[in-house]
């Protein structure tokens, strides 16, 4: 009794988390879903949402979030690999970890010095060549930037998991025959095929939705549904449209979950 | 378990002792409620020095904080829980503000420096007798260029914009009511135009712009401008003035087609907490002297006639930003559209962004 009583306190405060901050948020903006613009209710929002306009959107807010998380993912396995086999792993790992400890917009403006016409990137092409070419402003350099930003969230899991995973496994499939190859494809990736995709999601998910960057990096020639939340809350006021959008990123969201979900419970 | 309680025990220490410094250091400084004076500005938009003279004058502190988009201050002054003592929109957002019954009316009898505000700029259609408003800042919209960069070229109208020559040159501003405006401009629509034809048929107009158009950008097109990224800009009159200091070659054009000429101006809103320190600062802001130094600092144009008495003439003279009452005749002033309009202008911005080359 005594137990089960202590149990249920220390509960109160996860409920009242997951109640304030996650349930009713989401509530507030399923209920907002159903506001047109004169504050009616109706289902316009999600009758728009099906328009040319935001399937569009959506589809290259898709895009451009499997893009980044793919890059993302094609460097930072081997590099997460290549630092578990060093000496001084905590070292390196920290070292890669640090850029994000930096705030983002100081980053993107840093990006737009070293892309400019005049930067840093156009003086080495021009010095081997090829001569200037525009950098900024292209779907180059957002995903570019995008991958930069993000990479250090798929390198942890996929470390950890490495890390985690019993060297003598690698003998044994050396004793049996695998080539490296084989050994790859059979043992490791098996094995660290959960870090990989906490670290796809924790990519994919905040890209689908990214907005500063579309504006400073891309010049507002990539447009997101992150983009399109901002205008509709900030400058035209849709409170209702920008709500839809949202509902729909969340609901995406959580297939994207339950798609690379892990079987067992717990990352 | 007991380290858990001793880590709780230091981290509540800790917080407790940073909580004190802050508020020893807030009253040290003299940021107690009552006389704080919080205003709320678009960036850059004011001489900071003048903060501290009104500070060490009135004893008043000043909190500064800054939008970057009418809209967006409105979103934050109407969802309350700010205590902004002072704010400075702009005039379709003043009588949006004051259907709303979001601003404090103005008591005259504290503003006696209202006298040296330009008849010109007093009693405007947004703001009947100034109930609400004293005017800041005015100034047009127009195109900024490189003319060293265009080979010499000459820009004088929307239209030119189009040249097929320019490509990937031009910086837009992230505005819809600037770029909507822009292209109905440029068909010689008012950009106040509501009709669905003609508003699809500035997009359209638009949409074939997209070649010559490098990016959309905010506030980093000045930065981007000045260091030769691009070489035309479409920009608020003040950021070309800025700009156009530092590099000669570039030049500004109020176009032929007409344009938006707009007033900020500076208000109560109804989230004050010190009405008297806010009247003290207008008042302040009204001073001839100080206007003048603001509008050198900020480069805009001043409405305060008395002010450009302590101004160089050649800025004072120039056409470009001081335009006669003959010229901004021509220029339309943004109307509040209401919020439906607002979201079509808007929509529409955004389906033109989407468009690719």
């Amino acid at each position: 009794m005594q137990n089960k009583m202590s149990r249920n306190i220390y509960f109160i405060p996860y409920v009242l988390w997951i109640a304030l901050f996650v349930i009713a948020p989401i509530l507030l903006i399923l209920y907002y879903s159903f506001f047109d613009i004169e504050g009616n209710l109706s289902l316009i929002n999600y009758q728009k949402f099906f328009t040319p306009v935001y399937l569009k959107m959506t589809l290259s807010s898709f895009w451009y979030a499997f893009l980044i998380t793919g890059i993302s993912l094609l460097v930072a396995y081997p590099t997460a690999y290549l630092l578990t086999k060093t000496k001084h792993k905590q070292l390196w790992l920290l070292l890669i970890i640090v850029p994000s400890w930096i705030n983002l917009l100081l980053k993107a403006y840093a990006f737009i010095g070293i892309f400019g016409t005049y930067g840093v990137a156009n003086g080495f092409l021009e010095a081997i060549g090829i001569g200037k070419q525009q950098i900024l402003f292209t779907d180059f350099s957002f995903i570019f930037v995008s991958v930069y930003i993000f990479i250090p969230f798929m390198i942890l899991p996929i470390f950890n998991a490495l890390d985690e995973m019993n060297p003598t496994l690698l003998d044994a499939a050396n004793d049996l025959g695998a080539s490296r190859w084989m050994t790859f494809r059979r043992v490791i990736f098996p094995l660290t095929i959960d870090g990989v995709k906490t670290g796809c999601q924790v990519v994919f998910i905040p890209a689908l939705s990214l907005f500063m960057l579309t504006r400073l990096i891309a010049g507002n020639r990539v447009i997101t549904l992150g983009t399109a939340i901002e205008q509709h809350f900030l400058v035209t006021q849709d409170w209702g449209m920008g709500s839809t959008i949202a509902v729909f990123l969340i609901i995406i969201m959580f297939l994207i979950m339950f798609v690379t979900g892990n079987r067992k419970q717990g990352v | 378990m007991k380290k858990l309680v001793q880590m709780f025990l230091v981290i509540s220490v800790v917080s407790a002792l940073l909580l004190y410094a802050i508020s020893r250091l807030n009253t040290s400084q003299g940021f107690t409620s009552s006389y704080t004076l919080t205003i709320y500005n678009w960036g850059d938009y004011i001489d900071s020095d003048l903060i501290d003279r009104f500070e060490e004058e009135t004893g008043i502190k000043v909190i500064y904080e800054t939008f970057d988009s009418n809209e967006a201050m409105m979103t934050k002054i109407e969802q309350g829980g700010t205590t902004y003592d002072i704010a400075i929109p702009s005039e379709y957002m003043i009588d949006k503000m004051r259907e709303e019954d979001l601003l404090v009316p103005l008591d005259h009898s504290k503003l006696p420096n209202l006298k040296n505000i330009d008849e010109r700029f007093i009693n405007l259609p947004f703001d009947p007798e100034n109930k609400f408003s004293v005017p800041y800042f005015w100034g047009t919209v127009g195109i900024v260029y490189n003319s060293k960069m265009l080979g010499g070229k000459e820009i004088t109208a929307w239209a030119d914009l189009w040249d097929n020559d320019l490509k990937n040159e031009i910086l837009l501003t992230d505005g819809a009511r600037e770029v909507m405006g822009m292209g109905l401009n440029s068909l010689n629509y008012s950009l106040n135009d509501t009709n669905e034809e003609h508003l699809q048929e500035a997009k359209a107009k638009l949409d074939t712009l997209t070649p010559n158009i490098k990016a959309i950008v905010g506030d980093e097109s000045r930065m981007l401008l000045e260091a030769q990224e691009a070489a035309i800009g479409l920009v608020w009159s003040g950021v070309a003035s800025e700009i156009m200091a530092e590099n000669e070659d570039l030049e500004y054009v109020v176009p032929e087609e007409g344009s938006n000429l707009w007033f900020d101006n500076m208000v109560i809103p109804k989230t004050t907490k010190n009405v008297d320190a806010a009247h003290q600062f207008i008042n302040f802001m009204l001073d001839p002297e100080v206007a003048a130094q603001n509008a050198e600092y900020v480069s805009y144009s001043t409405p305060n006639k008395e002010a450009l008495k302590y101004m160089p003439e050649e800025v004072v003279k120039d056409e470009r930003f001081y335009p006669s009452p003959e010229l901004t005749e021509k220029l339309e002033v943004y109307e509040n559209l209401g919020k439906k309009n607002l979201a079509r202008y808007n929509e529409l911005f955004l389906e033109f962004k989407m468009h690719r080359k």
